[in-house]
């Protein structure tokens, strides 16, 4: 870690001057949970690091008039828990953040560095694919938004261009009758990194689902959005057969690795198990919301 | 490479220190400000043993950078105490037997004394689930739970 700067500006130009002036060399400093632990490793050196915990907007969680929300990329996953509001709206996307790592780690871990540092195993991103959350980035061509789903583009890879930060997600309103949840699966209880993680969002009106949204995280290369399993929901009652159909579509969008924690066989099966256990959950979430 | 000064205030007091960009608040507290109560076990958030208090949120000292503390409120475990007078939960910890290496104590404390700030009266799967980030290879964990579910007890007890 030989000649690093560290800058913590509290304006977003004065952050994205810099690190595009950094061409490529920066890294931008949210929780820190990943950077902090690649630099030790000796996976990363850069020459700056942008802090960007003092720019208000990337800190901030806002309710807006219409009843949506807008969530700083940096804000921690203890501070939007802390929100009396966030966790009753978007109860799925609240569990996806909670459950990457430990106490600890939820003091500074943020969506914004979930989401950018580019893990297919990412534990909040299929809960913001599901909740259709858009992620607005500032950079030196100015803002622009872009649909959580894109913004991966393979392991650890982002389609961010040089220069641009994460500012913050935007929620859209929730009709009535909306429920969300995530669920995972890890060998373990806790503290340990998702095998397969599901995220479904759907709506009911008089029981019958009229839209629906499916994430699925650590079964390809990036998190996915799965439409086809989306379909299989929408215009159904949630009975066994939709579920079914909705479980096979997740399988099949699956392209998962064989590695430590689980096979290509397992994951693929697990995907559509956690699809139903968590359209279940969304669906009791959307009946007493 | 220069140096950046930064002003922070640590268990109540103001201090100064001088840090490089890439060092983290664990280095500074144990090799600059012989703070050496907060332990490095894994370097990478892991472990929890070098749990601290940043404006009064849990984290780990090992994943935040020094110069991250300017302007903050830090609190280890050497202010846990009000000078020889133990915290209920280190009194606690001693009484129980809820140590035996020591390693990983100060975090263990210093978490136990957040969520006991946070909740006075947490149910044991709470306790288990909020210290889950704090590992020890000695105890099995067993004692450490009652220690803290017995010291919330008191503690309440002590504020009626």
């Amino acid at each position: 870690m030989t000649d690093i700067q560290y800058l913590a500006p509290t304006s977003l130009e004065d952050a994205i001057g810099a690190y595009a002036a950094a061409d490529g060399a920066a890294r931008i400093l949210a929780g820190g949970t990943d950077l902090l632990v690649q630099m030790r490793a000796g996976m990363i050196a850069p020459g700056l690091i942008v802090d960007i915990k003092n720019i208000a907007e990337a800190m901030e969680i806002r309710e807006t008039e219409d009843g949506g929300f807008v969530v700083g990329a940096a804000v921690s996953g203890a501070a939007l828990e802390d929100h009396p509001r966030f966790g009753q709206v978007w109860p799925g996307v609240l569990e996806g953040l909670n459950l990457i790592g430990s106490t600890q780690i939820q003091g500074r871990a943020s969506l914004g560095g979930n989401l950018c540092n580019g893990s297919p195993a990412a534990d909040s991103v299929p809960a913001l694919v599901a909740a259709g959350a858009i992620l607005t980035v500032q950079g030196p061509d100015g803002r622009r938004s872009i649909a959580v789903e894109d913004v991966p583009t393979g392991p650890g890879k982002t389609q961010l261009k040089p220069g641009e930060i994460a500012v913050n997600f935007t929620f859209a309103p929730r009709p009535k009758g909306a429920g969300d949840a995530y669920l995972r699966m890890i060998p373990r209880t806790e503290m340990d990194i998702a095998v397969v993680g599901c995220g479904v969002n759907l709506t009911l009106e008089n029981g019958v689902c009229t839209a629906a949204r499916v994430g699925l995280g650590a079964v390809a290369p990036t998190v996915l959005l799965v439409d086809a399993a989306a379909a299989a929901l929408v215009g159904s009652t949630l009975d066994d057969d939709a579920l079914e159909a909705a479980a096979a579509a997740c399988s099949a969008a699956c392209k998962p690795i064989n590695d430590k924690r689980g096979t290509i066989d397992y994951r693929t099966r697990v995907a559509g198990v956690l699809l139903k256990r968590a359209t279940k959950i969304a669906a009791d979430r959307a009946t007493t919301a | 490479m220069a140096k950046m000064h930064i002003s922070t205030t640590i268990n109540g007091e103001p201090e100064e220190f001088l840090c490089t960009p890439g060092e983290t608040m664990l280095d500074v507290l144990r090799n600059q400000l012989d703070l050496t109560g907060s332990k490095e076990g894994c370097g990478s958030g892991d472990c929890g043993a070098c749990s601290i208090t940043l404006d009064g949120t849990l984290v780990c000292a090992c994943l935040m950078l020094a110069a991250e503390a300017e302007g903050r409120t830090i609190t280890t475990i050497e202010g846990m105490a009000e000078g020889e007078n133990l915290h209920p939960l280190q009194q606690k910890f001693l009484e129980e037997a809820a140590l035996q290496c020591g390693i990983c104590t100060p975090g263990m404390l210093i978490a136990a004394k957040a969520l006991l700030d946070d909740n006075p009266d947490p149910a044991e799967t709470e306790v288990r689930f909020w210290l889950a980030g704090n590992l020890c290879r000695c105890t099995g964990y067993d004692k450490i739970i009652r220690a803290v579910l017995d010291t919330a007890a008191d503690m309440r007890e002590a504020a009626k």
